[in-house]
């Protein structure tokens, strides 16, 4: 399985990726905020790959950031290549939709005055699509009937399903799903994240971005840790069963604040935009933080995963598994 | 005394199932109750009736016995929403969204973490879990007795989540609020209330 995994073609290769938004200070003063900066990530073709990370930590710009869907005032800094090439916005236009699909996060992004059923077809009415549509539906537990609904009647989290059906109706080859399953059921975001895995198994590759490590871990191959724009980590979801096989602080804090693991909170939020510190994102609410930690800290790979860490890449992290614990 | 609904029926008027038939439940001021239930079971629709934003068809909401709609100005019973991208005015800077609170105590704010410079934004200008804590803030004002949390920390990640459910935790304790915890997390539900209820079972 792991070799398989290895083997399969690289779509997606994210590298040093940087977000910016130009916004206005006072009077006509404009600012650049840094949303997300020097971020790498790699999707394999029959890999289920979770980017795990707080809300405000920049994952959606990320979706939005790889996809070309930025609103007018980002700009999109380093390289993003699909399929070894790289992804510009008129490769874009024509890959999206079909090729490289996404699962948007909201229900406001489906049209309110369509009825859903509608939307999922994108528009077409001959009898073939209407069947598609029919069986995507059913493929979520959805009967034919919800697709005659307005998406204001419809609940949540069968409007999660209605948004998964909307990019799998033609037969994607790389999905990127913007936490598609906040507000479901476990048994239900698990079903969701199962038709995902399927997906992946399919060969397709996926990238779920999402804030739920609890899921995540059920069902993706490999995680990315995500934390004030950029990513500290990346570990196997095996590495989770164990504080001391995760690399980051920051990763080990998060593994603390689970309710099964202690709910046990670090102190402090996570920066935002123009007040990041500089070097390691994290070093301000860090127990072991110190002088260099201000500096850059490169991303290096470390114990099979990579880590964007001075102490931890020398293993200091690993004897010391109670920092942050008050 | 406490948040009592009795015999709670609802249906919506587009014709489908009966979303409610017949829920009874009892919070006091040192209850925290969780609600489980599969989506689409009417969990919302429940919290809605018994924040008074909606009537049921038969049935009663009361608040130390006295039904719901015979409170005058802020009501006892505030409600966390699910999609708080949803339930703020878009066009309102958040210092004024916190206004809709009433009275919302400085302690408050800075319990969840709300930074000052956040104020003077628009809620495009925020994410999720920012403006999530608003509406946490908001939902908290000096009138608030019974807090219903639906799937109030379903947007946020663990750490926050852990954090403001400590500040949660600590908040309804010191002021005596009954709290309705609706999640879908198991663990969560297991960690933070005394007791549950499955709506999937009061449906049969």
């Amino acid at each position: 399985m792991e070799a398989e995994r290895e083997g399969g073609e690289v779509l997606l290769s994210v590298e040093h990726l940087s977000v910016s938004f130009t916004r206005y200070g006072r009077g006509w003063k404009q600012k650049k905020l840094m949303a997300v900066r020097d971020l790498n990530l790699e999707v394999k073709a029959g890999e289920l790959v979770a980017v795990v990370g707080s809300s405000g930590s920049g994952k959606s710009l990320l979706a939005h950031g790889i996809m070309g869907l930025l609103p007018y005032n980002a700009s999109r800094e380093g390289k993003v290549m699909y399929r070894n090439q790289a992804l510009t916005q008129e490769r874009l236009k024509k890959l999206r939709g079909n090729e490289m699909v996404l699962v948007p996060q909201s229900v406001s992004y489906l049209d309110p005055l369509m009825k859903v059923g509608e939307q999922v077809r994108k528009g077409f009415r001959d009898p073939q699509s209407r069947k598609k549509c029919r069986e995507v539906l059913a493929r979520y537990g959805l009967g034919e009937e919800a697709g005659k609904l307005y998406p204001f009647e419809l609940s949540g989290g069968m409007v999660r399903r209605i948004l998964i059906s909307t990019a799998v109706q033609e037969q994607p080859r790389l999905v990127i799903a913007d936490e598609p399953t906040p507000g479901l059921h476990m048994e239900a975001a698990v079903r969701v994240m199962g038709h995902f895995q399927e997906i992946a198994k399919e060969g397709a590759g996926v990238l779920v971005i999402t804030h739920d490590l609890d899921l995540a871990l059920k069902v993706a191959d490999r995680i990315v840790v995500f934390y004030a724009g950029t990513n500290l980590e990346e570990a196997a979801a095996g590495d989770f069963r164990d504080e001391s096989r995760l690399r980051h602080p920051y990763t080990k804090a998060l593994y603390r604040a689970m309710p099964q693991n202690g709910f046990c909170p670090v102190p402090g939020s996570q920066p935002y935009g123009d007040d990041l510190p500089k070097g390691c994102v994290f070093w301000p609410r860090c127990e072991l933080a110190e002088g260099r930690c201000q500096k850059p800290v490169p991303y290096s790979r470390f114990r099979g995963g990579m880590v964007r860490c001075w102490k931890a890449a020398e293993g200091v992290c690993e004897k010391t598994g109670s920092q942050g614990r008050r | 005394m406490g948040l009592e609904a009795r015999n709670l029926s609802f249906q919506y008027d587009n014709g489908n199932r009966k979303i409610l038939n017949n829920v009874s439940m009892y919070l006091d001021g040192k209850d925290r109750l969780g609600l489980m239930a599969p989506s689409g079971f009417g969990k919302t629709t429940f919290c809605k009736i018994l924040a008074g934003y909606e009537k049921p068809d038969s049935g009663k909401v009361l608040v130390d016995g006295k039904p719901i709609a015979s409170f005058r100005g802020y009501c006892p019973v505030q409600m966390i929403w699910q999609h708080p991208e949803l339930s703020v005015n878009p066009r309102l800077k958040m210092k004024e969204t916190i206004k809709e609170g009433r009275r919302v105590e400085r302690r408050v704010l800075e319990g969840l973490g709300i930074e000052t410079s956040w104020l003077n934004r628009y809620p495009g200008e925020l994410s999720g879990g920012e403006l999530q804590r608003f509406c946490i803030a908001r939902a908290l004002g000096e009138g608030t007795r019974f807090l219903l949390a639906d799937e109030a920390s379903a947007m946020l990640d663990l750490i926050t989540q852990s954090q403001i459910w400590n500040f949660l935790l600590e908040e309804v304790k010191m002021r005596g609020i009954g709290l309705l915890v609706v999640s879908h997390s198991e663990p969560l539900v297991a960690r933070v209330c005394n007791r549950k209820m499955n709506l999937e079972k009061n449906l049969s």
